[in-house]
Formats: structure tokens, sequence, C-alpha cells
């Protein structure tokens, strides 16, 4: 699945209950802006877990950093669970170094990512059953 | 000391990223929330807002924000002490002003920020005077602010004064402009009403020729229209029409009112009122170019036996050209007290006798145009209704400015190339 507004679409997939969304290489304004929407249209789907993957990631910016922070927003909004995955070293200091590491956790891989989801599906389900 | 160097290149790039922002002046609203979402991300703070301060109205309008789920009132009350203070605080800032001012602030406004916490504020300061403010939450990270955040903060949060001030004053120049521009078209319109009260009243000085000068204005604006004189130009050779015989007004009422054809001596008299027209509309400023010099050789002729200069071709301006055929028209499609009205097909017949040695091919041509283009329906009735009731047959009129248009079009288009 594909968004099809602005020049570059976000790429989309589903895996189950989870909606995975390939970051671009630049995450600035107009990129993050395109991120924002199509997570904020999957949270408002009704989706639980969202992962964004980073894995064509070269750099994020400071407007891409602020974006993030309104999808974290978004997320803890929604409760839904948000994950980052395939963070190079880099960003992955960045996220560190600014906070935002702290507000969202940082798998290594989407399989991780999806595991970590679905793990906290289950024990949530688990808990409510009990 | 990895941190550190991170630290500075992403300050560094969102200082070069704001640069850009900042010069995107098409849409300043767009510009104004990409360079808050800038300022956030540098030092990664989740909630905050930008409000630009109106001094008229002694408040805060919020015009940007990130997170702040219950949008705060569109106005924040400020009162003057507080805006004249933050603006003292400059550009100067200490964690300990802008901590204390967040307070202040979260204790004015506890209604509209009830969700929120408000840690700083960072006053937007150009040349001492208020211009916004920048209400920053707590940090992604949990930390306290540090000098160095504060530093990054005021570097950008001038940057984005500075845009928002840039933005006031554009706004400021476009609204004067504007202003100007409805005095300006106010004064052309009380310019245009007092030239037609005085057309009136040269008018008046003369009982036969009552009238005169506005049709002669008139069609002087449909001859210059058709020949592809742009509106300003056609909105001076219309005034020009109505002042042409402005000078008559120092010739005596009873060479004027004279009911037989003048003699030497009152043609010499009348002969005098071009040039004084052109004194009398020399000083003044009109609107529109060459308007005393239309007045001045209106009596010129294309061979230079016409006065009060002699010029000939093209020494006589084009404007004065129009209006020297359109005073003609109407003398003779009026009555005067020497001789009725002519016919029509009398009119154009002097016109095309006197084309090339009193009239300019190119001038003839294109009233002959606009005179068919009438008759036949294509144009709206301009001359036609100008001519009124005196002319109701038109018979033997198209074939004549036919055969005119044949026989001067291709001096008049010779006359252009030279």
């Amino acid at each position: 699945m594909e968004e099809t507004t602005g020049a570059t679409p976000i790429e989309t997939r589903r895996v189950g209950d989870t909606a995975i969304i390939y970051a671009s290489d630049y995450l600035n304004k107009l990129s993050g802006e395109r991120i924002e929407r199509e997570c904020k249209r999957q949270l408002e789907s009704g989706q639980h877990g969202v992962v964004i993957n980073f894995r064509d990631t070269e750099l994020v910016n400071s407007i891409g950093v602020s974006i993030l922070m309104g999808v974290i927003d978004a997320a803890e909004r929604s409760r839904a669970r948000l994950i980052f995955c395939e963070v190079n070293s880099q960003t992955a200091s960045l996220f560190e170094m600014l906070g935002l590491a702290k507000h969202v956790r940082i798998a290594k891989d989407e399989g991780e990512a999806v595991a970590w989801i679905e793990g906290e599906n289950n024990t949530a389900a688990t808990v409510h059953h009990a | 000391m990895e941190t550190n160097n991170q630290r500075l290149l992403h300050t560094f790039a969102a200082l070069a990223d704001l640069g850009q922002e900042i010069a995107n002046t098409s849409d300043f609203e767009e510009m104004l929330r990409a360079s808050f979402h800038l300022l956030l991300g540098s030092v990664a703070v989740r909630r905050g807002a930008v409000a630009r301060y109106d001094r008229g109205r002694d408040s805060l309008r919020v015009i940007a924000s990130r997170g702040l789920e219950q949008s705060p009132e569109a106005a924040l009350p400020i009162d003057r002490d507080h805006a004249g203070r933050l603006a003292s605080l400059g550009t100067s800032l200490t964690l300990k002003d802008v901590t204390a001012e967040a307070e202040r602030f979260m204790g004015d406004h506890q209604a509209a920020f009830a969700a929120v916490e408000i840690n700083l504020l960072v006053p937007l300061v150009v040349r001492e005077r208020l211009i916004g403010v920048v209400l920053l939450g707590e940090k992604a990270s949990g930390d306290k602010y540090t000098e160095e955040d504060l530093e990054t903060l005021s570097a950008l949060a001038r940057h984005i004064a500075v845009g928002i001030n840039s933005h006031h004053l554009l706004d400021e120049v476009k609204r004067k402009a504007e202003e100007n521009r409805h005095l300006y078209d106010g004064l052309r319109a009380i310019y245009k009403e007092t030239v037609r009260a005085f057309a009136a009243a040269i008018d008046m000085k003369d009982r036969y020729t009552q009238g005169h000068s506005v049709r002669v204005g008139k069609y002087s604006e449909v001859i210059a229209r058709e020949m592809g004189w742009s509106d300003n130009q056609v909105e001076g050779i219309t005034i020009a029409g109505y002042l042409h015989d402005i000078g008559k007004l120092i010739v005596d009422l009873s060479v004027i009112n004279s009911p037989e054809r003048f003699s030497a001596k009152d043609s010499a008299e009348m002969s005098k009122h071009p040039a004084a027209g052109y004194e009398i509309l020399s000083p003044i400023s009109h609107p529109y170019a060459d308007i005393p010099l239309m007045a001045r050789y209106h009596h010129e002729r294309m061979d230079g036996n016409g006065y009060p200069d002699g010029l000939k071709g093209d020494q006589i301006p084009p404007g004065a050209k129009i209006v020297t055929l359109a005073d003609s028209f109407d003398a003779m499609t009026t009555d005067r007290p020497y001789r009725k009205k002519l016919p029509l097909t009398d009119v154009l017949e002097d016109f095309r006798q006197n084309t090339g040695t009193q009239f300019d091919p190119a001038v003839v041509c294109a009233f002959c145009r606009a005179f068919l283009n009438e008759i036949e329906g294509k144009k709206e009735r301009r001359l036609l209704n100008l001519l009124n009731r005196n002319y109701d047959d038109l018979e033997g009129v198209t074939p004549i400015l036919n055969q005119m248009l044949t026989e001067f079009d291709g001096a008049a288009l010779a006359a252009v190339s030279n």
C-alpha cells in the first residue's frame, strides 16, 4: 500500500494488526509531514501498533525531530504502540541525545518491532482476560 | 565530546534550515510553522507555541503550536507593562529571566494552558520592540534547560522575530500602497470632474458651441482607443479634448459670439487661444502627459500652415493631431452663427480633401474605422450617440468611409513605418 499524495509516495504495509511505515532517505519537513499524515491515518483507522522503519533514512533534521515528537504524542493519545526500527547509528545517537529514545522503543529490525508489539498486545489481552 | 559535536552539528543544521525557511516569503503562515517546528526540534521540545504580539489589542495571538491538546484562546491578553518588560529583556536572555517570565505567564493564563506546563518564555524582540513570544514546555529528555539550550533557542528565535517583523512591515507597506492608490483614484476622479466642469465653463462663454469641449474630448477618446492607445493615454487625451479651448477664456466675448465669419482682426484675436491655453495649462501638474502641448498644437496642420508655431508632420504631437480632427469634426457637425451644420458626406469629403495637408492619415483612418464599426454594429455607438438626433440618415456615409480607408491606409502605414 502506498500513500499517493506528495511527490514521493510513502511506502506502507501491514503485518497483522501492525502498520509499517517506511521513512525516506532524508527526514525533513516534506517527507516528515507525509509520515505524520500516514501515522495519524493509521491511528485514526484503529491501528494499535505502528512501526516506522528508518532503513533508508540517512539524516533527520530538526523539523523531522519535531514531527516525530508529534507522532509520538499522537500515538500516546491513541494509546497505540509506536516502535522505530532499523535506525542508523548516527540517527540513533541523535534520538538518544535529544531524549526521543525515552518516549519510543527502537528495535533492531521489523521482526523485532512487530514481535514487541504483538508481545505487548498478548500481554494486554492476557491481563484483560484475567 | 562526541555528543557535544553532534549537538553542535544538529544546531548548526537547524540554523541553516531556518535561513531557508525564513527566505520563504510566499507563504508566511507556512514559513512560521516550519520555523517554529525547527526551533522545537533543535532542542527536542515536545510542546510549545509561538504567539504574535498585537500592540493595538494588548494581546498575544497563538499562530503556531505543537502538542497543545486544548488550543489556547485566540488572543491572550498581556498588559503594556508586561510587554515592555519582555521587550527590555531583548536578546540578552538568562535562564532565570525566561523561567520567571514563563511562571508569570502561566499564572496569568492558567485556564488556557491548564493541561500544559510552560517552562520557558522566550520573547521575540526586534529593535527593542516586542514582536511576539515563544512558549516552550519541557524537553523530550526530561532534563532541565541549560544555558546552551537557551543560546540555541535565542538564536533561532531572533531569526523568527525578524521574519515576523519583515512580514509585518511588508503588510504595512502593502496597506499604505493600497491606501495611496485609493487616495490617488479619488484625486483623479476629482481632477476629471473639475476638468469637465471647466470644459462646461469654457463652452458657456460661446453660446453657439455649448458642449463642444466635452464632445471633442469624447471624439478624441474614441479615436485614440481605435489607434490602440493605453487606458491611461486615452484618459489623458479625453482631458486634453475637454481643455483644448481653455485659451478662449482670454478672447473677447464679442469676438467669440460674433454672428458673422471672423474678420482678419477677429481671426488674429482668436488665433491667440492655443498659445494662451498652453500658458494656462503649463503650470498645472496634470496626471497625464502633454496636455498643455495638445492644447497649444490643436490648430497646427500637417503641411506646416497651421498656428501658433507652424509645426509640420511629426513635429506635431500625436495627441494634438487627434484633437485637431475631433475639433474639426465637431465644428462641422454643429450649427454655427454663420452656417448650419454640414451633411456628413460633406464633412467626410472635407476630411478626404485635407488628409495629409491638414489631418494626419493615421488619425483619419482610425476615425473612419471607428465610425464604420459603429455603423455596422460591431462596436458600441459612441460617435453616433454624440452626433445624436442631428444625423439620422447615414446613407452614403459607409461607401465614403470605405473609400477613405482604401485611399489613406497605405499612407497611414507609410507614416507609421517612417
